[in-house]
């Protein structure tokens, strides 16, 4: 998982080759917390195949505006720099997550 | 073998994690279900100051936090999985979860309440896109942006102020005629005072507009019927809560909303399934109630299970016929004609055994099979775990004639 802020997204996600899975949180949200641990067990079971990112978007509020992100917690996938799916809200589930990882990864 | 609950609590907000701890603590092997992290809806309030002894400063993360350490510490289990059906008739009761399969002796059902959706275009769509019903989770996005509030409760004024921290301007959508909010006064009060407030009365959410993120909303007023577009870049919906009764089976009496029906020690209208918390049709939903009412659930569920062992191993499992007399202790002539039924069992011990039921304490057999208290003492014979008989008159000939009988 790399954390990714302002200054990197540019960098690390628009510009990256390949599918990036980028998980929105924020400290104050408690489902993202309780997602976390499950995205990260993702995201070294999908290790090499899929490139993943976190935001943590209480220092990162105009990314995440500009990034149409504005509810929490938010996975979005990014392929060439354009965003490609997107899934949010309180009742996400690792399950879905992964149906979504299964779905990119060919 | 699969283990056995003495207690299966379903659901770790504050009335699931109330209910455990006490269940453990009086020595219950105790299982609390839950699919998230512990806390349910109180864990996305962030001031909770009303929970007596946990004043200002207090957190909903915080405070749930404690519960379930507290509820741990007396030896309650923490089981993390999604809850996808309930098998009520089944002895032990069953709980089939995504991963695994639980059985329980009682069950205490403590799944809560979610937010009630507007139902109106654009508010699906827009979800997590400026639509929102958390204010925890989502406030601190809308820095320097304007949202509106929907709804004049507690919640929704609490929430108000709250997203005031954040938000520039926050307009509160009351149904409402000036001045009348369903809120506490006290709340109300305070909100008045902050300027970043404003309230727009009789007014409802007829859309929410948008492309990709929320524009606007479509407001109209009900007392003139106009209509008119209100940008904001945000919505915070708190027109109340929607039990979650999805895996709820058909035989739980729920009221017209669906809020589950209990008596006052939380007992539903299933043997040995008690519900706690939001979910149950109440007057107030707080955490205090939710914890008070998990409580209740626990020691009730309790004399449940015990009263259930008891009469299983004493009456139904018992290899001679069993004389259950039943009696109420403040009334003398009746206990005395209970020692009639001791002295022909005394006597006869090598072909019947006695049990003695205080029907007026012992809630199971009253409901199982539904003692009249007003006509006791009477008896029952039962045979292989079946009622033969019924006495209504003890007397030393009526107690011959079942000697006679069996």
């Amino acid at each position: 998982m790399i954390e990714v802020n302002k200054d990197n997204f540019e960098n690390e996600v628009l510009q990256a080759s390949g599918v990036v899975m980028v998980d929105w949180w924020g400290p104050k949200c408690e489902r993202c917390l309780e997602l976390m641990p499950h995205v990260e067990e993702l995201a070294s079971k999908y290790r090499g195949q899929i490139k993943f990112c976190s935001v943590d978007t209480s220092g990162n509020r105009r990314l995440a505006i500009g990034q149409k992100v504005l509810g929490l917690p938010a996975i979005l996938f990014y392929k060439d720099g354009q965003k490609i799916d997107e899934i949010s809200g309180q009742e996400i589930a690792p399950e879905d997550i992964e149906a979504k990882l299964k779905q990119f990864i060919k | 073998m699969e283990q056995i609950y003495d207690l299966l609590v379903l659901g770790g907000g504050p009335a699931g994690l109330a209910a455990g701890m006490y269940g453990a603590r009086a020595r219950m092997k105790t299982a609390i279900i839950e699919k998230g992290r512990p806390g349910g809806q109180a864990a996305t309030t962030e001031d909770l100051e009303n929970y007596p002894g946990f004043g200002r400063g207090t957190t909903g993360p915080g405070l749930t936090q404690a519960m379930a350490d507290h509820a741990q510490s007396f030896g309650a289990e923490f089981i993390k999985d999604t809850i996808v059906s309930l098998d009520l008739q089944s002895s032990p009761k069953k709980v089939v979860g995504r991963k695994g399969e639980y059985l329980g002796k009682a069950l205490i059902y403590a799944l809560g309440a979610e937010p009630r959706m507007l139902r109106v275009p654009g508010e699906g769509k827009l979800r997590g896109k400026g639509v929102s019903y958390c204010a925890t989770c989502d406030a601190d996005l809308f820095e320097e942006l304007e949202v509106a509030v929907v709804g004049s409760g507690d919640a929704a004024i609490e929430e108000a102020e709250y997203l005031s921290k954040f938000a520039d301007l926050v307009s509160i959508i009351v149904i409402h005629e000036e001045g009348k909010v369903d809120a506490n006064q006290v709340s109300f009060e305070r909100a008045q005072q902050n300027p970043k407030l404003k309230w727009i009365w009789n007014s409802i959410v007829k859309s929410v507009n948008g492309e990709e993120l929320v524009e606007s909303i479509t407001l109209k007023n009900i007392q003139t019927g106009e209509e008119n577009n209100y940008p904001v870049n945000g919505v915070f919906i708190f027109i109340g809560t929607v039990p979650i009764t999805e895996v709820l089976p058909e035989q739980v009496q729920v009221n017209p909303q669906g809020y589950i029906i209990t008596d006052e020690k939380m007992a539903t209208s299933v043997e040995g399934v008690f519900a706690a918390g939001d979910v149950r049709v109440k007057y107030l939903r707080q955490v205090v109630t939710a914890a008070s009412d998990g409580a209740i659930a626990a020691v009730a569920a309790e004399k449940y299970v015990h009263e259930t062992e008891l009469w299983e191993k004493e009456v139904l499992k018992a290899q001679k016929p069993v004389l259950v007399a039943y009696y109420n202790p403040t009334d003398m002539t009746g206990t005395e004609k209970v020692g009639i039924v001791d002295r022909f069992v005394r006597a006869n011990n090598d072909r019947f055994s006695l049990v003695k039921v205080d029907a007026t304490r012992n809630e199971l057999v009253g409901r199982r099979y539904n003692i009249n208290l007003d006509r006791l003492p009477m008896l029952h014979v039962f045979v292989n775990g079946e009622i033969k008989q019924e006495v209504a008159e003890i007397n030393d000939d009526s107690l011959e004639a079942i000697s006679k009988s069996l």
